[in-house]
C-alpha cells in the first residue's frame, strides 16, 4: 500500500489497492516530471530516498489520513532512480464513501510527502545539475500531526 | 559505534554514503557540531533522524544508533 519503487509505477495497480464495495469515490494524484521550470529546461531527474524511513513515513501518512478522514483507504507509490520528462514520480490513490473526503485526503497526502518524506530529487539541466531542497519553505520536520 | 547515513548533496560533498563515529553517546546538537567541524557540512537546514525517526537538538544519540542527515526533502 505504501511503497518506494525503482521501476515504472503501474497506476492501475495503485488504484486497485483502494477499491472496495463501500467506496463511492476514488481520487488519484499522479505527479509527473515537468520539462520547464521557469526558464530552466529539465533533461531528466534522479530521485534518491532513505528507503526504510521513507516507507515508514508514507505508512504514517496513511495512518494520519485514516484518523482525519475515517473510512478512507489510501495507497501511495513513489518512484526513485532515473526519471525522464513525462515519467510518473508518484501516485496517490484515496477512496472514500463520498468524494469530498477523498479529494481532501489526497491533497493532504501530497503536501505531507513534500514536507516530510526523505526523498530528494536532482535536476539535470542543459547547463548543469542541482539537488533540490526546501520546495515548500522551511517547516518543522518534527511536526507530526 | 554510531552509524551515520548521508544523502543527496551531503553524500556528494563528503564523497561517501555512510560514516562511523566511535562515541558512546552524544546529543543531536553535538553531532551536528561534529559534522560541521570534521566534514565542513552546513547543518543549518538539515534535520536529523535517529533510527528512522526525526529528532530534535536535545535528543540523545547512543552507541548502536543509526543517524541520518536529512537535507530539505524534494519528493513528490
Amino acid at each position: 500500500m505504501f511503497d518506494i519503487v525503482s521501476c515504472p509505477i503501474d497506476t492501475g495497480k495503485v488504484i486497485k489497492q483502494v477499491e472496495h464495495r463501500n467506496a463511492g469515490a476514488i481520487v488519484t494524484f499522479i505527479g509527473t516530471v515537468r520539462e520547464m521550470t521557469q526558464d530552466k529546461k529539465t533533461l531528466y531527474l534522479e530521485y534518491e530516498a532513505y528507503e526504510p524511513m521513507a516507507r515508514g513515513m508514507l505508512t504514517n501518512i496513511g495512518k494520519e489520513i485514516e484518523k482525519k478522514w475515517p473510512d478512507t483507504v489510501t495507497a501511495i507509490a513513489h518512484r526513485i532512480g532515473h526519471l525522464e520528462v513525462g515519467d510518473i514520480a508518484v501516485v496517490i490513490a484515496v477512496s472514500s464513501p463520498h468524494r469530498s473526503d477523498a479529494y481532501e485526503a489526497n491533497r493532504y497526502a501530497i503536501e505531507r510527502i513534500k514536507t516530510l518524506v526523505p526523498i530528494w530529487k536532482k535536476e539535470h539541466w542543459e547547463d548543469g545539475d542541482m539537488w533540490i531542497g526546501n520546495q515548500e519553505g522551511t517547516i518543522s520536520y518534527t511536526d507530526h500531526q | 559505534m554510531i552509524q551515520v547515513l548521508l544523502f543527496a548533496h551531503l553524500r556528494e560533498q563528503v564523497g561517501c554514503e555512510n560514516l562511523t563515529i566511535h562515541k558512546k553517546q552524544m546529543t543531536v546538537k553535538e553531532f551536528k557540531e561534529l559534522m560541521e567541524k570534521q566534514y565542513k557540512l552546513s547543518t543549518q537546514e538539515v534535520m536529523i533522524a535517529i533510527n528512522e525517526e526525526y529528532a530534535t537538538d536535545s535528543d540523545v544519540i547512543a552507541e548502536g544508533d543509526t543517524v541520518a542527515l536529512i537535507p530539505p526533502v524534494s519528493g513528490g
